[in-house]
Order: C-alpha cells, then sequence, then structure tokens
C-alpha cells in the first residue's frame, strides 16, 4: 500500500470579486492519498466546487499553495490537467451528440488518434452499461445515464485523480444507486476519488475518508468512524409504548446522560459514555419501575449527528 | 506534433463537433441557412413594387447585397447562442480541464462560424441569381465582395465570443438578439441612407453594416445611391475593410481576456 499524496492543498485562499458567484475558501488544507476515495462533505456554500476548481486548475487561487501529483495547480497547470479527471456539477457532454461521438470527441481532445479515441469510446460505453445506448443523442438519456457517459467522458486517459462535485444532486433513487455503482467500480481499479457531496449518506457510502467544510475552512477530518467516535456519545434509544411514561424515563435516563437527552414523541435519545453499563443500568431502572419499552437500542451517532455537531448547520 | 500542430487539431475536433450537430439536427440547420432568403423574399415581395429606380432597375438589384451583410449580422446569434449555452452547461469547463490547448475552444467556434455564414452566403447567392440579381463588374470583384462580407462576419465572430462569454444565461440572450434587429434595419441594408432623414441617415451610414453593403454593391455592379451620396459612401470600401478590423481590435481581445478570467 502506498501512501503517495495525490493532492495536496495548503491554506488555499479564494475570494470572488463579484461576491455572487460562490463561496469562497479561507485557509483550506487538504491530504489525499493514492488509491481512496475522500468525501469533501459541507453544506451549499461551504465552498466545495471551489475547492474542486482550484485543484482541476479551472479557477486560481489567491494564495496558499496546492498540488496534484506533486505538480503546482497554479504554475503546471497543462501538468496537471494530464492527470485529472472533472466531473461537474452539471453533466457536461454534448447533448446533440451520440454518447459514443461524444466519447470519440473528448478522447481526440486528449490526443489520441482517431482508431484508438473509437476503441477507448467503446471500452468506456460497455464498461458503464452504455452500449446499447451508444447511438442514441444524449438528449435522450436519462439523468442517471448522462451522468454515467459524464463519468466516462473524464476516464479517457485514465486519470491519476478524479474529480466529481456533486455527482447525484438532481438525480432521482434509481439514478443515484447507478451513479454509486459506477464510483465504486472506479474505486476497485484504483482510482483516487475527491468527490463533493451534501449527502452525508453519499459520504458515508463511498468515501474512506471525509473532510468536512465549513465557512471555506475543513473543520472535521478523518474516516467516517474516526468522525463518529470524534463526537464521543454513543446513543441510548429508547421507544416507549404509552406516552405517558415519557417524563418519567427521562426522569430515570437522567443521571446516566452525557449531554442534552432528545425527545420525540415516544423516541427518547440518551447520550451516554460508558455503553453497556448505561444500557444495564437503564434497563434495570425501567424494570423496577415497571415500564415495559417497545425497543430498546444502542447506537454510534449517526454521520448526519456529526454532521450538525461540527458544523453547527442547526441543533 | 508541436503545440501549434495540437492546437489547430484540437480546434478541427472542436469545429468537427458543429459539423456533427448540422448532420445530427437538419431541419434547425436549414432553417438558420434559409432564413435570409425568407427576408430576401418578404422585403423583395413587400416593398419591391413601391421601389423605383432611375434606369428601371429591379429592387433585389439594390436588396440582395443587403440581405448578403444582413445574413452575414444574423451569424452573430448562432455564435453567442452557442458561446453562452457551453459556458453554462459545463462544456466549457470540461474543455478547459483537459490537456488540449485552450484557444482551440474558440478557435473551433470561429472555424465552425465561417463555414456556417459561407453556406448561409451561398444559398443566398443561389436565391439572388434566382430572382435576376447579377454581379455585373466580373468574378473578381465579386469574389471581393463576398471577401469582405465573410471579413465582416470574421469581426462580428469576435463580437458575438465576447457578448456570449459575458452574458449569464440564455435569457440574456434573447435580449441581445432583439437587439440585433435594430442594427440590422438602421443601415444601407433595406434602402439607400440618402433617402433617411438626415439626422438617421447619418447614423445609419456609419453602421458597419452599411459599409459593407454599400462596397458590396459597388463592386457587384449593383446600384446603391448612397454610394456616392456623401462622404462615408464614397469611401465604403474602405470602411469595409477598417470597419471590421476595428471590431476585430476590440473584441478580440477582449474575448481573449475574458476566456481567461474563467478562472478568476
Amino acid at each position: 500500500m502506498t501512501t503517495e499524496r495525490v493532492i495536496e492543498a495548503v491554506g488555499v485562499r479564494k475570494n470572488y470579486k463579484g461576491g455572487t458567484e460562490g463561496a469562497g475558501l479561507n485557509g483550506f488544507d487538504l491530504e489525499v492519498t493514492a488509491g481512496t476515495v475522500t468525501g469533501l462533505l459541507g453544506p451549499n456554500g461551504a465552498g466545495k466546487t471551489t475547492a474542486v476548481r482550484i485543484l482541476s486548475t479551472l479557477l486560481e487561487l489567491d494564495s496558499g499553495t496546492a498540488t496534484i501529483a506533486g505538480y503546482d495547480v497554479r504554475r503546471q497547470g497543462a501538468e496537471v490537467r494530464r492527470r485529472i479527471g472533472l466531473v461537474g456539477q452539471h453533466a457536461a457532454v454534448d447533448e446533440i451528440l451520440t454518447g459514443r461521438q461524444n466519447l470519440v470527441m473528448f478522447g481526440r481532445l486528449n490526443h489520441l488518434g482517431h482508431a484508438a479515441a473509437v476503441r477507448r469510446a467503446d471500452d468506456l460505453l460497455e464498461r458503464f452499461s452504455l452500449t446499447d445506448a451508444a447511438g442514441q443523442p444524449v438528449g435522450k438519456y436519462s439523468g442517471g445515464m448522462r451522468r454515467r457517459l459524464d463519468l466516462a467522458a473524464s476516464l479517457i486517459v485514465a486519470p491519476k485523480v478524479l474529480f466529481v462535485d456533486e455527482p447525484t444532486t438532481g438525480l432521482d433513487p434509481a439514478g443515484r444507486l447507478e451513479v454509486w455503482s459506477a464510483v465504486r467500480q472506479l474505486v476497485d481499479g484504483g482510482t483516487t476519488v475527491l468527490l463533493t457531496t451534501q449527502y452525508l449518506e453519499e459520504a458515508d457510502q463511498l468515501a474512506n475518508r471525509i473532510s468536512m467544510l465549513k465557512a471555506g475552512k475543513v473543520v472535521a477530518e478523518g474516516t467516517p468512524d474516526e468522525l463518529k467516535t470524534q463526537l464521543g456519545s454513543d446513543w441510548l434509544d429508547l421507544v416507549l409504548a404509552d406516552p405517558a411514561d415519557v417524563a418519567r424515563v427521562i426522569q430515570l435516563a437522567e443521571p446516566l446522560a452525557d449531554g442534552e437527552i432528545r425527545v420525540n414523541e415516544v423516541r427518547i435519545s440518551v447520550p451516554v459514555k460508558d455503553r453497556t453499563r448505561a444500557l444495564v443500568t437503564m434497563a434495570n431502572s425501567l424494570h423496577e419501575a415497571k415500564i415495559d419499552p417497545e425497543d430498546i437500542t444502542l447506537r454510534r451517532p449517526t454521520l448526519d449527528e456529526v454532521f450538525l455537531h461540527l458544523t453547527g448547520a442547526a441543533a | 506534433m508541436t503545440a501549434f500542430g495540437w492546437a489547430l487539431a484540437d480546434s478541427w475536433t472542436i469545429a468537427r463537433r458543429t459539423l456533427v450537430h448540422w448532420r445530427m439536427q437538419p431541419g434547425m440547420v436549414l432553417f438558420n441557412w434559409f432564413f435570409p432568403v425568407l427576408m430576401l423574399l418578404m422585403f423583395g415581395g413587400l416593398l419591391g413594387g413601391a421601389m423605383e429606380f432611375p434606369d428601371g432597375d429591379s429592387y433585389y438589384e439594390l436588396l440582395v447585397p443587403g440581405i448578403f451583410a444582413l445574413g452575414m449580422l444574423f451569424g452573430l446569434e448562432g455564435t453567442m447562442t452557442a458561446v453562452t449555452e457551453d459556458k453554462s452547461k459545463g462544456v466549457t469547463d470540461r474543455f478547459r480541464s483537459l490537456p488540449m490547448s485552450s484557444a482551440a475552444v474558440v478557435l473551433g467556434r470561429c472555424i465552425a462560424d465561417m463555414l456556417d455564414s459561407a453556406v448561409t452566403l451561398i444559398v443566398l447567392v443561389a436565391a439572388g441569381l434566382a430572382l435576376g440579381w447579377r454581379w455585373h463588374e466580373g468574378l473578381p470583384a465579386a469574389l471581393a465582395a463576398f471577401g469582405l462580407l465573410l471579413l465582416l462576419r470574421f469581426a462580428l465572430l469576435w463580437v458575438g465570443i465576447f457578448i456570449g462569454l459575458t452574458v449569464k444565461n440564455a435569457q440574456s440572450v434573447t435580449m441581445v438578439q432583439v437587439l440585433v434587429w435594430p442594427v440590422g434595419f438602421f443601415s444601407s441594408a433595406f434602402v439607400a441612407t440618402s433617402t433617411m432623414p438626415d439626422w438617421l441617415g447619418t447614423i445609419a451610414q456609419w453602421n458597419p453594416l452599411s459599409a459593407t453593403a454599400t462596397a458590396s454593391r459597388t463592386l457587384f455592379g449593383n446600384p446603391d445611391p448612397s454610394a456616392s451620396a456623401t462622404w462615408i459612401g464614397t469611401h465604403a470600401e474602405v470602411a469595409a475593410v477598417l470597419a471590421p478590423l476595428l471590431l476585430i481590435a476590440i473584441f478580440l481581445p477582449l474575448s481573449a481576456h475574458r476566456f481567461r478570467t474563467l478562472s478568476r
């Protein structure tokens, strides 16, 4: 296993002059190791797309440094572009051309000869299950198919790093699953992927590591498990049969709680430190109080909770 | 291959994309090519009967070169729309993220649009000939006139690229498209500027479209009363070369600057 750093960003700052076009970056740091999928997770306006545009040489940074495979994005843009693939927020393919015509064109623009471009197009069409639709204009494709073609177009020269900016925004659930499986295939093939998303589930599903972005800065970084551990507490969830018992159960849970107890109708979530002891104590207290809960479970915090905790997007 | 060789190869790849569009959507492109012919028939038919020329020339003698110039002006809309669409749909960004020549993104557009305008002109010439319009000063002079028309188109191409890169979305393009019409009408494309009220005639004379229309009429040997009536009319050939060059000198650097600042 190599630990080659293929993406490295240190203290990147970017302010948009107009101020309306997107969120800037405010001392953005990122390290991505070869062969991993890193999820850049953050709410709208956190600067995810700005980060991707800077790393893929589409946008100039104001200060800081960023390198791709050791090449400076500012001074060695041409070298960087030879090593990256970009899947932007829009499916940036030509809608009038057919799927195959699109891929052949992008192959030619990657400086493959005509025969090689056609061969590569056919390989990719097959790999992304688009062979049947290869001769149809892209305008007739579904959202998921278009995204898959977009992914294929960014893989023509087997990039070292693939940037995927919000790949499933605006897709229906079926389209989302199609795109997820396509991204997983890439990862199995060893491509390093930087994925931005506002969906925690998506980051949890696809990424080995997650960087959480807030106001142009990474506020937390680690594997999904590490992030969940960072928040500390596990949760003891109780579902009661009788709403009348809620007040009494909260009273019983209070000594165990390591933070604020959350109540949602008959569901009570108690943050706890010592997981098994808390479970046993709670079960005993309930038994003594003759309250029979419908359900009692221990769980790790969800990424949603970590996310909300770290970004403070909501209480 | 050298960097320059690749820039040309990439430009041709981008231009060919538009040629494939023609094949995929023949209805659309045919409409674009024949729309100026419709204008020719419309204005020729509607106004031709009311137009009288001293030596009994048909209105088409004056109108056909005017519509040639107008066809070049309309080409601007296609350039603008294509540039804006590619920008807003992320296609331009994809091109910019590839290890290709970035100049090719713009040069490819140039090649495709110049081919498009050449076809527009050929279709119009055929229509004009069918309606009885002729050139009278020999083929070399006629070819020079076609050269002036394409030079105007080349200049307007850069105006279109600049506007296309500047406006935010397709709606703004529609607004600019509406403005193309008065530019077309306040010119000598349909009538000699000498027949207009003085103030309007003056504006119309200095419209670059008028210079090209009047100069090509002179080269074709078609009548244009404004060619001898005014100072700018008598210098129309010079103006028809200088005005496009001036537009290019302004809008080519502006477009290049716009393209580079996509990354700011």
